[in-house]
């Protein structure tokens, strides 16, 4: 990872940013009680030139950094490079269109498979770089879909009913998510109370299926609410269910453009409405 | 009582299986349901998992259920009538195949739930649960109960622990009247000769910090706020770490269902935001990194000073849930070793 | 079944309502079942839970004092979810309570001093209930002083027990208003509490006097050291912390600060005390 160290030293050297959000080597060792590979990496936040050598990235590098750009405490440490998978980037752009983050309030380092870091300063450069990527939900990803849109209504009730069931509402997925900022949460309203708070099934349920809605036209699929959920629910089968769902009825997606008109909180006169009966 | 030795064989487990069934007892267990395995209702042995270092959750759902009824109410025309839950219908249960961790737990959710005011419905649920616990013959990078008092073989909090010296075959210690109890009449307990060596199907995990040192070493570095803020620069601020822990016992009090509803309490984390925000907007602890301070503070500090119990088992769980692999171990071991 | 559970509420009806002020009301209850009424005893500092059934609890306290028996009284301002349908009920409804809880104004330790209550806002009540403790035990005390001030004349809580207050001879009784604050026909001060504190110390003794104060958490900060140079000790400086509570027993942790529950070692702190504590109140 000599590319990402040295770009990182000389950002940092010049005064560019005052931090680099990156990737760094974490504890390790996959937990056999989870579901899913326990990351391996862990974020780090270079602030001297002289730890710039402990970014790594590599296939464990998964967690989507732009996370930490809404975190008042990241966000005090300056201007920031991050270190930024194709989601992250993709997040970067939502949260421009948001109006969460503008032009030069950070750089990403585009990294690729191949370690290639490619050093992206302003939103167009990020829009461009993200437009020549392949960003359609993956064979795999397509195929688990498709599983579960075969069953019916009742099945998939029994499916979701069994899954939320185990969710403690811990909110892991809400904390990792860069697209859940807001400072109180609906489920923190209790003026009215929209969501009971308890996790029991219907508490449960409202929870997850809110906060899914909340992501309707604005998850750009980075998975990190699923590979933070401790009781492994596979939360980004309801995210990518939607991302389908809104690019079929307003040929939309989120996390393409700086400046975008959300999907679910934009009335066009053409819009297709076959969806209300 | 003295603790009693004896050897049991799988199938004479299956058959106190049958026999805790048959008196009516429910029985957790660690059970694989997907992909995680983790601490439900079972009938057989055979439905239970043994293999993993660790269940994801903890096992203090068995007495600190994430939500649980205080009690009832209806209130019509005026008339309230308050229904509390009749303690002697709580369930009894045998918690089988918890770690040595995990039933050393138990002792620092008493000391939370006990001192001062007891709170009987803790209370009557412990008093019906036999803990029959599984040594540990395996350890992973997470686990750190010798660095906090306990061991791969520790009996504290067990009525029995089991410790596997052969394939289905294992040493049983009875440590008290509650795990005689559970064994009851059974035939199948053979004398223990005194060459079974336990010690060598136990994990080896040496300590990784000294225990005496991380009160000291947090009081010092208390007021080192540049400390703490980078300690916790990448903590979400998730409830993840306190909800599978076995000791974290912080709650909420909620009422549901209008004129004739329940008060319930259900699991809270002194690591959100708003867990101690004031009504009128003042929030004694308003940024994260005093929040992560406050989650070791009361663990390794407070509870001990106050409860003379540690509030950690060194069972590993919160770091191998975090979302961001903000490692305990780690973190304490790097707070006794910080420079004054 | 066995006893009741800690979290069992008394049941508690409805006497008497007073408006305060726009948003703040004061409550009388009484104990549903007289029994528990006549069992119920509890000394001034204390707190409790108060619940709509159904809507949850809140913390406030006692604002009545021991010395009077057969009811309490609750004073409360309409903020969230609870005290919001709290301030919607009408005499005759019935309410649950769980309490008395916490630790005291050592009042005892207090008898044949001078005592300066100073106060803000809607942290009237508590100091109320041990007012009235000391009026009706008044000659066991020697000066008493009352400082108490809100943002608007509208703001000020108890203003016919102020009224009375003043109008005792064995009673000083000084009231303020934030700068802008005040009416037309306003006659009290007119300035922070601090300040104002400050400017009326001359005519109050620091030697064997203790200091009361309760208030929002920045009346609290900038009080203290104006008592400091007045030569209080630490010792002789009493607040209520008010921390957020839920259980009331010490276990559900929101009100834990340092090795210290406030609801279990407070509300009642002397600045001794909180110099010992962590900043997290």
């Amino acid at each position: 990872m000599e590319t990402l160290a040295n770009i990182a030293r000389e950002l940092l050297a010049a005064g560019t940013v005052q931090t680099v959000i990156g990737y760094g080597h974490g504890s390790g060792e996959a937990a056999l009680t989870r579901t899913h590979t326990q990351t391996q990496a862990r974020a780090v936040f270079i602030r001297d030139v002289a730890k710039a050598g402990s970014l790594i990235f590599d296939a464990s590098c998964q967690q989507n950094l732009a996370v930490y750009l809404m975190k008042p405490e990241v966000r005090r440490l300056g201007k920031a490079a991050l270190v930024a998978t194709p989601a992250a980037l993709r997040t970067i752009l939502q949260l421009a269109a948001e109006n969460q983050v503008s032009d030069h309030d950070l750089l990403a380092l585009a990294v690729n498979g191949q370690g290639e870091v490619a050093l992206l300063a302003t939103l167009a450069a990020i829009e461009a770089h993200v437009a020549a990527l392949d960003n359609d939900l993956k064979p795999g990803e397509i195929a688990e879909l498709q599983k579960y849109a075969a069953l019916d209504l009742e099945q998939r009730r029994q499916f979701w009913e069994e899954q939320f069931s185990r969710c403690l509402k811990c909110y892991a997925c809400r904390g990792a998510c860069p697209l859940c900022y807001c400072s109180r949460c609906t489920v923190e309203c209790n003026q009215p109370q929209w969501i009971p708070v308890p996790a029991h099934d219907l508490g449960n349920l409202e929870w997850n299926v809110m906060r899914a809605m909340h992501l309707a036209g604005r998850c750009v699929n980075c998975g990190d609410c699923s590979r933070a959920c401790p009781v492994g629910i596979p939360l980004h089968l309801l995210n990518q269910k939607l991302i389908s769902e809104v690019l079929d009825n307003f040929d939309s997606r989120s996390g393409m453009a700086a400046k975008a008109d959300n999907a679910m909180s934009t009335f066009k006169p053409d819009d297709p409405e076959d969806f209300i009966r | 009582m003295e603790s009693d030795k004896k050897l049991i064989g799988r199938s004479e487990l299956e058959k106190l299986f049958s026999q805790w069934q048959s008196q009516g007892t429910r029985i957790l267990a660690p059970k694989k349901n997907n992909d995680t395995i983790d601490f439900a209702l079972v009938t057989t042995l055979a439905e239970v998992s043994l293999d993993q270092v660790q269940t994801v959750q903890s096992a203090k759902t068995s007495v600190f259920p994430r939500v649980e009824e205080l009690f009832s109410f209806t209130s019509r025309d005026g008339r309230v009538v308050i229904r509390e839950r009749d303690r002697n219908a709580l369930p009894a249960t045998v918690l089988f195949g918890v770690r040595p961790c995990d039933a050393a737990a138990f002792a620092a959710l008493k000391a939370i739930f006990t001192w001062d005011s007891p709170d009987d419905l803790f209370s009557a649920r412990m008093e019906k649960m036999t803990v029959i616990a599984v040594s540990c013959a395996r350890a992973d990078a997470y686990c750190f109960c010798t660095s906090v008092g306990g061991g791969p073989g520790a009996t504290a909090g067990s009525d029995m622990l089991l410790t596997e010296t052969g394939p289905g075959e294992y040493l049983a210690e009875i440590v008290s009247e509650k795990g005689l109890m559970a064994v009851g009449e059974t035939s199948g307990l053979r004398p223990c000769p005194a060459n079974v060596n336990k010690e060598a199907h136990l994990a080896k995990l040496e300590p990784a910090f000294a225990r005496e040192k991380v009160a000291p070493a947090l009081a010092r570095l208390f007021d080192d706020a540049a400390f703490w803020a980078e300690q916790s620069l990448r903590c979400l601020g998730c409830g993840a770490c306190a909800y599978v822990c076995p000791t974290c016992a912080c709650f909420d009090i909620q009422d549901e269902g209008g004129g004739s509803g329940q008060r319930l309490r259900c699991w809270d984390s002194c690591g959100f935001g708003l867990f101690t925000l004031h009504t009128s907007g003042h929030n004694p602890r308003p940024v994260q990194s005093q929040r992560w301070r406050q989650r070791l503070m009361h663990k390794f500090a407070y509870m001990p000073e106050r409860q003379q119990v540690l509030g950690c088992v060194g069972c590993g769980r919160c770091s191998r849930a975090c979302p961001v692999d903000m490692n305990i171990l780690e973190h304490v071991r790097s707070i006794t070793e910080a420079k004054p | 079944m066995s006893m009741a559970g800690i979290f069992k509420p008394y049941l508690m009806k409805i006497e008497h309502i007073i408006d305060e002020t726009p948003d703040v009301k004061t409550m009388r209850l009484a104990f549903a079942d007289e029994q528990e009424g006549r069992n119920f005893a509890f000394r001034t500092g204390q707190f409790g839970e108060y619940s709509v059934f159904g809507e949850g609890e809140c913390t406030f306290c006692i604002a009545s004092p021991p010395t009077r028996r057969g009811y309490i009284e609750c004073t409360f301002r309409k903020m969230g979810r609870v005290t919001s349908s709290l301030a919607g009920l009408e005499p005759g409804e019935t309410i649950g309570f769980r309490g008395p809880y916490g630790n005291i104004f050592p009042i005892h330790e207090w008898e044949k001093k001078n005592l300066l209550f100073i106060a803000g806002g809607i942290a009237l009540p508590p100091m109320r209930s041990v007012i009235w403790n000391v009026l009706d035990l008044r000659d066991r005390y020697k000066d008493i002083t009352i400082v108490y001030g809100a943002r608007t004349v509208a703001d000020l809580v108890y203003k016919r027990e102020l009224t009375e207050w003043a109008g005792r001879a064995d009673v000083k009784v000084i009231t303020t208003v934030d700068p802008g604050g005040e009416t037309e026909d306003w006659k009290g001060e007119i300035g922070f509490v601090p300040t104002v504190l400050d400017k009326a110390a001359p005519a109050i003794a620091s030697r064997d006097t203790v200091a009361v104060v309760c208030g929002p958490p920045v009346m609290i900060k900038f009080t203290f050291p104006v008592l400091t140079k007045l030569g209080f000790k630490p010792e002789a400086i009493f607040t209520t912390l008010e921390n957020r509570m839920k259980c009331g027993v010490g276990k559900c942790g929101r009100c834990n600060v340092g090795k210290y529950f406030v609801c279990k070692d407070g509300p009642v702190f002397t600045l001794a005390q909180l110099k010992d504590m962590p900043q997290e109140y």
